[in-house]
C-alpha cells in the first residue's frame, strides 16, 4: 500500500502531480467560478448591507485560506526539519507568496467592505491589525528565502523562522486583541450552536471556500514543481561544471 | 563564560560606534517626534509612552547586527561554537552583553527623555519598570535575528523586516503598562504578560539561536 511519504521523493511526485495537477486546477477554477457566480448574482440583497454582504464570498474564503496556507507552512517546515523531506521544504517555500497574495485579498475587500459599513478603509481593530502583522511575517519569511543562496541553508533557516514566527504571531494576535477594542464582528462561521449567517449565504460561501482551497492546493503544487525542475537544474549545471 | 561577557563588553566599549550609538539614536528620536508633532504638551503626554517604547525597539535594533557580525567575519564564532561551553550558552552571553550595552543604558535614559516628551508624573516608575522588564526580551529576539541573518551580506535591512515583527507582542505590552500607568490605571495585567515574554523569550530563544548558527556555520 502506498503511504504519504512516498512523495518525499522528488520523482514519486512530479509523476503523481503530472496528471494530479490538470485536476485540480480545472476543479478549483469550476467550484470557485460556481460559488463566486452563485454567490454574486443568485442570492438576495441583505436587508442591512444591501448587495455589499457578497464581498463575504472572496472576504471569508481568502481569509481563511490566508491563516491555513501558514498552517501549512509550518507543519511542511517541522516536516524538513524532522524528516529532512527536500519537496516539503520547497511546498513551504511554493506556500508562502500564495499566503500572502491571499492575506492581501483578504485586507483589500476588508477594506472595500469596510467603507460603507462602518465608514472607514481601515481601523486599528485587533483582526485587521493581527492580519497586517500575518502579512509582515510573510514579507520576512519570503524576504529570508530570496536572500540566501544555498537551498539547505535557506530551507534549514527559514523552518525555523517560520516555527519562531508562528509563536510570535500567535502572540501577536492575542496582544492586539488586549491592546484595541474590535470593530470586526465574531466568527461568521463556527460550530457552536446559533444562527450567524442564513444558508441562502452559506451555501455558496462554503463552496468558494472550497474553490479558495483548491486554488491553493494547485498553485502550491504548480510552485513545488517549479522548484524541483530550478533544483535539477542547478543540479545539472553543477554537473556540468564537474566534467 | 564570564571571559566571554567581559570580552564582548570591552569591545562594545572600546571598539567605538555601537555602545553610545543605541543611546544618541534615542535622544535624537525624542528630539525628532515633538519637532514633527507640535510642542502642545497634551498631545505629547499622551503619546510620550509610545514613542519611548518604539524609540527604545529601534534603538535596539540599530545595534542587532553587531552581535554576530564582526565574530563571523574574523573567525572567532567558529572557535565559539567548537568551544567546551555550549553554543546555547554562548548565545545567552551574547544576548546578555547586547543587553547591558544597550538595553540598560536605555532603561536609564528613558526617565531624561520622557522629561522632554512630557510624560505624566506617575507613569515615570512604570516607564522604567516596564523597560527594564522589556528589553532582555528586544535583545534576546534580537539575538535570535541576528543569528538567522550572520552569513548574509546585507543582512542589516532583511534584520528589521525580520525582528521588528517579533517585537510586536513586547511593544504592545510594554507600550500598554506605561500608557496605563500614566492614566492611573492598574497596570499589573499588561505587567505580568511583558514579564512572561521576557521570561519565555530568555528560556527559549537561546536554543533556536543557536540551532540557527549551526546551520550558518555548517
Amino acid at each position: 500500500m502506498s503511504s504519504f511519504w512516498e512523495y518525499a521523493n522528488p520523482r514519486r511526485f512530479m509523476r503523481t502531480t503530472d496528471w494530479l495537477l490538470p485536476v485540480v486546477a480545472a476543479a478549483a477554477l469550476v467550484v470557485t467560478a460556481t460559488g463566486l457566480i452563485w454567490g454574486f448574482f443568485f442570492t438576495p440583497d441583505d436587508f442591512r448591507q444591501g448587495s455589499t454582504v457578497k464581498i463575504i464570498f472572496l472576504h471569508v474564503p481568502s481569509a481563511l485560506m490566508a491563516i491555513n496556507a501558514w498552517i501549512m507552512m509550518l507543519v511542511a517546515s517541522l516536516i524538513w526539519v524532522v524528516r529532512r523531506h527536500h519537496v516539503s521544504a520547497l511546498a513551504a517555500k511554493a506556500a508562502a507568496p500564495v499566503g500572502m497574495v491571499m492575506t492581501m485579498i483578504a485586507l483589500f475587500t476588508g477594506a472595500v467592505w469596510g467603507q460603507p459599513m462602518w465608514g472607514t478603509w481601515w481601523a486599528w481593530d485587533p483582526r485587521l491589525t493581527s492580519f497586517l502583522i500575518l502579512f509582515l511575517f510573510y514579507l520576512g519569511y519570503i524576504a529570508l528565502w530570496s536572500a540566501i543562496e544555498d537551498p539547505d541553508t535557506g530551507a534549514d533557516l527559514t523552518a525555523v523562522l517560520c516555527l519562531v514566527g508562528t509563536v510570535f504571531a500567535l502572540l501577536s494576535r492575542y496582544a492586539a486583541f488586549f491592546w484595541s477594542q474590535g470593530l470586526h464582528q465574531g466568527a461568521s462561521l463556527s460550530l457552536a450552536p446559533g444562527t450567524r449567517v442564513d444558508w441562502a449565504y452559506k451555501a455558496p460561501l462554503y463552496v468558494s471556500m472550497t474553490g479558495f482551497a483548491l486554488i491553493f492546493v494547485a498553485l502550491v503544487l504548480a510552485g513545488t514543481r517549479t522548484e524541483i525542475r530550478a533544483r535539477r537544474m542547478q543540479a545539472l549545471v553543477a554537473r556540468e561544471r564537474m566534467t | 563564560m564570564i571571559a566571554l561577557l567581559t570580552r564582548d563588553l570591552r569591545l562594545a566599549i572600546r571598539a567605538g560606534g555601537g555602545f553610545g550609538l543605541g543611546l544618541a539614536f534615542f535622544l535624537i528620536l525624542a528630539v525628532l517626534v515633538p519637532l514633527g508633532v507640535g510642542p502642545e504638551p497634551a498631545v505629547l503626554a499622551a503619546i510620550a509612552p509610545g514613542v519611548l517604547w518604539v524609540g527604545a525597539l529601534l534603538a535596539c535594533l540599530l545595534s542587532l547586527d553587531r552581535i554576530f557580525a564582526l565574530d563571523w567575519e574574523d573567525g572567532s564564532l567558529d572557535l565559539l561554537a567548537t568551544a567546551p561551553i555550549p553554543l546555547e550558552g554562548v548565545v545567552s552571553i551574547k544576548a546578555l552583553a547586547h543587553w547591558i550595552t544597550t538595553g540598560l543604558p536605555l532603561v536609564l535614559a528613558a526617565p531624561l527623555l520622557g522629561v522632554l516628551l512630557n510624560l505624566p508624573g506617575e507613569a515615570f516608575g512604570w516607564l522604567v519598570l516596564s523597560l527594564l522588564l522589556g528589553t532582555p526580551a528586544l535583545s534576546v529576539i534580537g539575538t535570535f535575528g541576528a543569528a538567522l541573518t550572520v552569513g548574509l551580506k546585507r543582512g542589516g535591512l532583511l534584520l528589521s523586516l525580520l525582528v521588528l515583527p517579533l517585537y510586536i507582542p513586547t511593544l504592545v505590552f510594554g507600550a500598554e503598562v506605561v500608557t496605563r500607568g500614566a492614566a492611573g490605571l492598574p497596570v499589573q495585567t499588561a505587567l505580568l504578560l511583558l514579564a512572561g515574554i521576557t521570561a519565555g523569550s530568555v528560556a527559549i530563544l537561546p536554543f533556536a539561536s543557536a540551532a540557527v548558527i549551526r546551520i550558518n556555520l555548517r
